[in-house]
């Protein structure tokens, strides 16, 4: 579904900013995308929703080439993927209701079922009674399902979020990982940018970390450190089994 | 319908940026037109003056009428000349006491001599072509003397060259600007909307579906602003008329190209200013 082929994104400012990546994504996976900052998680969600071009390499994302896209090619591509952010990024003079059905005018569907539509994105997300509620109305973590509201509004195959949590306090950040988690029990895949290493280690989902722009772990590859299956001591760049003496979660 | 809604919607949002846009394109459009419409008046009392360019051929006093008659014959099938005329004696005596009503009873019978009067075409009355004719004219015999205000004609024609190529300069010279102070205020729209635009771009909207309201929106302020700009401009236009002195107007025509060219500059306006944003994101 989603397949990285040794992958480098260079930006001519900055430099390098991701390398060597080969990797593949399943219908249906979740994935967390973990590692310090500047590593590249943000980027590599960038190239994974067409937003940059990898300067090496090939992504492919539903059968779509980053290479051979065009601009016509990636907009149909975004209409059955779902974005969110770690800022949101609501339309601030819309109401819930409204910034939901934003997703559905773009794409030129039939207009008579965008009410149904958005209202069931919004129960999902159990925001049903607050559609006519402003941004500024709502609590961060209602915030952030609005969006998620407006991510699964289109049907997506899979569900790209940037530290969904990052603005978010613990109960919050609870309840929006939950409902990925919901949606991801659902079918729908999901690829989750985070710096929540609690988060990442409560749970069982594939972890991909990165540094420096390079894979480092990759739980689908090598079993996690201290299972036995790998020797001791951690990974030599990884925060999440740091290369010390100490145990893997101790810091 | 949904983009017409969308650049309704927008003007709502931020009704002092739509305001300030269709103001500033109302004023740039006003200054250009204010220009064209001092242009257009210099160049129409230029070309009165110029339909009086003739060329006055005396004829010696007692010529009979037949030659004098088969000359203007000839001289009318000059592809330069649009019109030939005979001012006897009497009417040339009758003309310079009624132009000269002081000087009236100064004339007498006898002192003005009767006249052969040429009018050349529109667009042929440069010097080469007057002097050319004058020389022609002055060929026959019974031709005493062949006036066409030599040094006018030249002034004349002089002035007009540097009045077209002043006022074509000048009139390119503010299209331009209006033009960069239009696409300035719908680059302001733009940014102004940044958000949004990212945002349709994340949930997959195609770069036309975005450009459409934004190709609307710039279409009514050019529409407005262009009306608007007419009205400032009828405004002064007839306070001119009523206090200093008279003009002529824009005609019908010009009116249409001018609103036409109001909303062409809208839309090319946001298509350049929309388009160098999409480019970005
Ligand atoms: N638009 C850009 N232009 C130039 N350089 C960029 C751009 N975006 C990111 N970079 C660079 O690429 C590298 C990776 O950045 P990226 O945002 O992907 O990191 P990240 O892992 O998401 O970090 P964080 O956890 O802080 O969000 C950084 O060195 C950054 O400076
Ligand atoms: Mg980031």
């Amino acid at each position: 579904m989603i397949r990285l082929h040794h992958v480098a994104k260079e930006y001519p400012r900055t430099g390098v900013a991701l390398s060597h990546l080969t990797f593949q994504i399943k219908k249906g996976e979740f994935v967390f995308l973990t590692g310090p900052s500047g590593s590249g998680k943000s980027t590599l969600l960038k190239l994974l929703l067409m937003e940059e071009k990898p300067t090496e390499g090939e992504v492919w994302v539903s059968g779509v080439s980053a290479k051979k896209a065009r601009r016509r090619d990636i907009s149909h591509l975004r209409r059955r993927l779902g974005v969110i952010f770690q800022d949101f990024r609501l339309l601030e003079d819309r109401t819930a209701e409204a910034n939901v059905r934003f997703s559905l005018e773009v794409t030129g569907a039939p207009k008579s079922a965008f009410a149904q539509k958005v209202n069931r994105a919004l129960t999902q997300v159990g925001l049903a009674s607050k559609g006519t509620s402003y941004p500024r109305e709502l609590s961060g973590g209602e915030q952030q399902r609005v969006a998620i509201a407006r991510a699964l509004v289109n049907d997506p195959f899979v569900i790209l979020a940037d530290e969904p949590t990052g603005n978010l306090d613990e109960r919050a950040t609870r309840g929006v990982f939950q409902l990925l988690k919901d949606i991801n029990a659902s079918g729908t895949a999901v690829v989750m940018a985070t710096h929540d290493l609690d988060l990442v280690r409560n749970s069982n989902y594939r972890v991909i970390e990165l540094n420096h722009g390079r894979v480092v772990y990759d739980s689908a590859e090598t079993p996690p450190p201290g299972t036995g299956m790998t020797p001791p001591g951690g990974l030599p760049g990884s925060l999440l089994f740091p290369a010390s003496d100490k145990p893997a979660g101790t810091n | 319908m949904l983009a017409f809604r969308e650049a309704l919607i927008a003007s709502k949002r931020a009704p002092l940026l739509s305001a300030l846009g269709v103001l500033t394109i109302a004023f740039s459009l006003f200054a250009f037109g204010l220009f064209s419409l001092v242009a257009l008046n210099i160049k129409h009392s230029l070309q009165q003056v110029e339909e009086r360019v003739e060329i006055r051929g005396f004829v010696t006093d007692g010529t009979p009428i037949e030659p004098i008659a088969a000359a203007m014959k000839d001289i009318s099938a000059f592809p330069e000349v649009a019109k030939v005329d005979f001012v006897s004696q009497e009417q040339a005596l009758a003309r310079a006491r009624k132009e000269l009503s002081e000087f009236k009873d100064v004339f007498e019978e006898d002192v003005l001599p009767g006249s052969i009067e040429v009018h050349l075409r529109a667009g042929l009355r440069n010097p080469g072509t007057v002097r050319d004719v004058a020389n022609r004219v002055g060929r026959y015999d019974f031709v005493d003397d062949v006036r066409y205000g030599e040094e006018w004609v030249d002034k004349l024609y002089r002035l007009r060259n540097i009045a077209t190529v002043a006022g074509t300069g000048l009139g390119l010279a503010f299209a331009l600007v209006a033009i960069i102070i239009i696409g300035a205020t719908i680059r302001m729209a733009v940014l102004h909307r940044a958000k949004e635009i990212s945002i349709m771009k994340y949930v997959g909207a195609t770069d036309g579906f975005i450009r459409l309201p934004f190709l609307i929106d710039g279409l009514m302020r050019g529409v407005v602003g262009g009306l608007l700009a007419l009205l400032l401009i009828w405004f002064a236009n007839r306070t001119i008329n009523r206090y200093f002195l008279q003009t002529i107007f824009f005609d019908r025509k010009t009116i249409a190209i001018g609103i036409v060219s109001g909303a062409l500059i809208g839309v090319i306006g946001s298509m350049y200013a929309v388009g160098r944003h999409l480019r970005r994101i």
